[in-house]
Parts: structure tokens; sequence; C-alpha cells
């Protein structure tokens, strides 16, 4: 089993990247729970949205305190909390980039990535969501799954423009992980 | 069909192939999305049913009552206060005989104002004459909300039926589930025929007065019809497996029981995790295991009696409270056996996860691991000391 936690403010879109990640799973013939948790019920309040992942039925329905993976959507919050807390011994980080925010010192066998998921998103969506070149990202940092795995996600969750432009975001995220990192 | 959907979107799903004539709700968090769901679907025109906006739940659990007694099926859902508001109409359609069905998505209760997920407010309305059936996952709810038109449409009962399902965690979470086609859902629950209604050309009049002359015997009715219940549930839920081919044992699910000697009882999602646990402990040679209790109401007590005989270490796990007294399943567990012979040492009550407290692995096992020679009572599990501390002088 994987444990992915993704930490946002609500309005971010952390519950649509959290659906997208366990749809490409289930469109791998996987098993996938991707549920929110909401602290304040209000836009912009901090929350997780979290995604465990399996071979077989998931059937734990308590919140992810050791994630395999952490997506930060919004690295403001790395200011409040402690958003790598209980992170497994391998485990991988991707941090949508953001100019002085203090980036929490790992262990040689953790890794984490940053990613311009936001300039990625306003260049390609035209909107600064980053979601799904954080998704990219992901793809590329943990090779979970393909590149062309996600994009038949999207394919199946949007239309039209969105679709390309959203495609696009997820190529940009992965190219600039492989690019940059590897 | 199989999908990754949400359990709010899954149950708007099943609830279209279902087919009700009217919808009536009123939006609460964490009901939401189902009611949003379905006022997208009748207004897209892909369900023809009527959808009707109301001011409250009060008004919306009652044009149900309404259309249910001119004979056509309903439909609603709520959480929370908007449950304790309907609850005195709850009692009539109850009382009225009238098969409606209702989608509870769990929420605690105010004040102090709490959005997320507890079993209080199914079970402070377990005294209405309902039958509340409490959904282990996504799966499980669909598939419950098919078999509760099925159960309370039955001429024998014709009585209202209550899922429950956890909010969030089951209305908000996203799984595998597997939506049933058309054509199975009209072979096993048929097009809607009223044994009564309300019909110009045959006056009829539904709760009327009832003096003490009469009153009695109704309370008699409603009280052997909900026994009848439990011998028809298995029935239904044996007829579903063969028109879907899932199996569920509809009253109670008894996990690794049988040669337990440590056992929680529970209900909702929360069995999921128990079965997790469970596992795990069994892998390293403990003897545990977990009765998942479906149907509250009416409640098991004979099914509970012979799957709990055996078991030496009992811990009842309620996500309620009967404030000032005990934990309400704890004590029906209880209930079952005393005066019997046959029982097991200890029946320990423990109170975890009110108002979402998060329920973990470690929760499980801190009651598998208090369940020891000391019967606990209404124990509450994952206590923060600190904030216990906090006081008015006086």
């Amino acid at each position: 089993m994987k444990e992915i936690r993704i930490h946002a403010r609500a309005g971010q879109g952390a519950i649509t990247t959290a659906a997208l990640l366990g749809y490409t799973y289930f469109l791998k013939g996987m098993f996938a729970f991707a549920f929110p948790h909401f602290g304040a019920a209000r836009m912009g309040a901090p929350m997780n949205a979290f995604v465990r992942v399996d071979s077989k039925p998931v059937r734990l329905r308590s919140q992810i305190y050791e994630p395999d993976y952490v997506i930060i959507v919004d690295a403001t919050l790395l200011r409040g909390f402690n958003c790598f807390l209980g992170l497994k011994e391998k485990g991988i980080v991707i941090i949508n980039k953001r100019e002085g925010i203090q980036i929490p010192k790992v262990k040689p066998t953790q890794k984490v990535f940053l990613v311009p998921a936001n300039e990625i998103a306003l260049k390609t969506i035209g909107r600064p969501l980053g979601n799904t070149a954080l998704l990219g990202a992901y793809a590329a940092a943990t090779q979970e799954f393909g590149l062309e795995d996600l994009v038949e996600a999207i394919k199946k969750r949007f239309l039209g423009k969105m679709q390309e432009a959203n495609i696009n975001a997820v190529k940009e995220g992965f190219a600039y992980v492989r690019t940059t990192y590897f | 069909m199989k999908g990754f959907l949400e359990g709010s979107r899954a149950v708007a799903e099943v609830i279209k192939l279902v087919k009700p004539g009217v919808i009536s709700a009123y939006p609460i968090t964490p009901q939401t999305h189902i009611v949003e769901e379905l006022a997208r679907m009748v207004a897209n025109g892909e369900l023809p049913a009527q959808f009707i906006n109301v001011e409250s739940e009060h008004s919306a659990v009652s044009v149900c009552l309404g259309a249910v007694a001119t004979g056509v099926r309903a439909y609603t859902a709520t959480s929370s206060q908007g449950l304790i508001y309907m609850s005195e109409v709850l009692f009539n359609i109850a009382g009225m005989r009238l098969p409606l069905v209702l989608t509870c998505a769990n929420r605690a209760l105010s004040a102090p104002i709490n959005i997320w997920n507890d079993h209080q407010d199914s079970i402070s309305v377990r005294d209405t004459g309902w039958i509340q059936l409490y959904a282990e996952d996504i799966q499980e709810v669909v598939d419950l909300q098919i078999i509760a038109y099925r159960l309370a449409e039955d001429k024998a009962l014709m009585l209202p039926v209550m899922v429950c399902m956890d909010g969030f965690i089951l209305t908000h979470g996203i799984e595998n589930v597997d939506i049933p086609n058309q054509e199975q859902v009209d072979r096993f629950l048929p097009f809607y025929k009223p044994l009564y209604k309300l019909d110009p050309d045959e006056p009829l009049t539904m709760g009327l007065l009832a003096d003490p002359d009469y009153y009695l015997e109704t309370r008699f009715a409603l009280q052997e019809t909900l026994k009848e219940a439990l011998s028809l549930i298995p029935k239904i839920t044996q007829e579903f497996a063969k028109v879907f081919s899932r199996q569920y044992p509809g009253l109670i699910e008894e996990y690794k029981t049988k040669d337990a000697e440590r056992v929680i009882v529970a209900m909702g999602s929360v069995c999921s995790t128990i079965k997790e646990v469970v596992d795990e402990l069994r892998a390293k040679g403990k003897k545990v295991g977990l009765l998942k209790i479906i149907t509250f109401r009416p409640f098991p007590a004979k099914e509970i009696y012979d799957a709990l005989k055996n078991v030496p270490k009992v811990a009842v796990l309620d996500r309620a409270l009967s404030l000032g007294s005990f934990a309400p399943l704890a004590a029906e567990i209880r209930a079952v056996f005393f005066g019997k012979n046959k029982k097991p040492k200890l029946i320990s009550s423990f109170i975890a996860g009110l108002g979402g407290r998060d329920i973990t692995v470690d929760s499980i096992k801190e009651i598998f691991r208090l369940l020891t020679t000391k019967e606990k009572t209404a124990e509450f599990i994952d206590l923060k000391p600190e904030l216990l501390k906090e006081k008015i002088d006086v």
C-alpha cells in the first residue's frame, strides 16, 4: 500500500488532485481511496486530501500520518505546519515552488522536488492552479506510473480546451522534474 | 459499471436508477453533494422526477411524506441538525406506514457546531419506527439504497428505511465502486404499487386520531412488524445477491469471530479500519475479530447473541452517547445477554470518534488493549488531557 498526503488550502483544488491521482491508479487496475479532511471548512483554510493505493481494496479509513509521498500545493503552509511530519524513510515530497519559503531538511534517503507548478499552470492553463503540473511532477519523481497514464486520466476527466491545457501542464511538470533532477 | 466515484455521486447515480417520482431535500453538509447531483440530473432531464425545493428539512421530509401518501416513490437525504429538525415528521411517516427511503450522511450535533462525522444524529432518532441500516463502504451504501426501497415497499412491512453513511469518509471519499445497471435494478425493484394511497376517488384518512382505545394496538403492530423485518432482511439480501452478484448478510457481519477471544462490535465505516487491525493482530497470533452491525433497527438480538455467546471478551465501540447514561449500542449489546447462561465474561464499552476525531489504527489497538479483566463503561478513547485542564474558577 502507498499513502499520499496532499497539503493545500480549501479552494486550491486538492480534492480534484487527489481524485485525479486515485483515478490514474484506478485506470491501471489498482484500488484507491481518496478523501479530504477539512480544517476550518472555509475557503483559504489549510486542509488535507489523502490517497491510499493498493493492489487490493483499501480498508483503512483514518487520515494519513506516515505518508510515502507528500504533495504541497501551497508552500506558504510550510510556515505554520510541519508538512513533512511522519514522512517515510524513503519518502518523496513534491512542492509547488515559491520564493522565500524555508524548506525543511530531510534524511539522505528522502527526496524533495521543487517544481514551479504555478508558473507552468499560468503558461498552460492561464491560471495559477498548479495541481496538474504537480501530478506530472509526481509521476516523474515517484515513477509510480507513466506520463501516458496520467494523460489518459486527464483525457477522461476534462473536455475540450481544459483537457488540452491540463495535458500540457502535466507534461511540463513531468519534463521539469526529469530535466532538473535526473 | 465499475468506476472511481465519490460516495455522494454514487448515491445519486443509484437513486436515479431507483426512479423516485419526488425528491425533496434541503442542503446541509455533508449531505450536500448527493442532492446537488440529483437536482442537476432532474434539471438536465436525466431523471424524470419532481425536485421540490423547500425552505427547511422539516418541509423536505413533509413533502416526501405527502408524495409517498399519494402512492409515489420518494427520496430525501440529510445530516445532523437537519435530521433532528425532521424528527417530528419521521415519527409520523413510520406511524402512517409510508415506505420512504432517506439517506443520512452521519454528522455530529451542535453545540458546539461541528460538521464532521459521528453517529449521534441517526442514533437520536432510533425510536421513530424507521429501519436503520449502516454502511461500511461506498459499495455497501449503493447496494443498501436499492435494498432499502425493496424492504420499505414490501407489503409485509410498509415502513420507512434510513440508510446511514458516514459523513465525509463515505460522502466525500472516492473509491472503486460498481454502479448496477437499470435492467438489474428494475428486475430487483419492481415499479412501486402502493398498498394504500390518498386518492380523491377512494377517499382515505391517514394518521388520524387514535384515542386510548386504539393507539396501543398501532404501536404493538409497528413493534411486531419490525420483528418480522428481521427475517425479511436476510431473504431480500439473498435475492439481491442473485441479481447483483454481491452478498450481504443483511443484519450483522461476522469477521473472524468464530474462534476469537476478543471482539469489537461497531457500525459504519470504522469497521473497515477494524478489519485491517484484526488482520494485523491475527498475523501476530492474536485471536481477535469484529462484529459489524448493519441493521441497527430492528435490533438483531438473536443473531448478535449467536455471534458473541462464546466470545470471552467483547468491546462495543459507540460513536454516539446517551448523555448521562450508557453508550447506546453498548447498552443494547449488554441487554442481549442479560439473564443468559452463555455469555461473554466481559462486555466493555468505548466511545470514540465523536465530532470527526480520527479513529486510527492505534485507537483500535488501544480498545483491544483495554479489553482486560476490568469491565469499562463508556470509556472515552483518544481524549486530549491538555484540553481537559481548561476550566472556569468559581
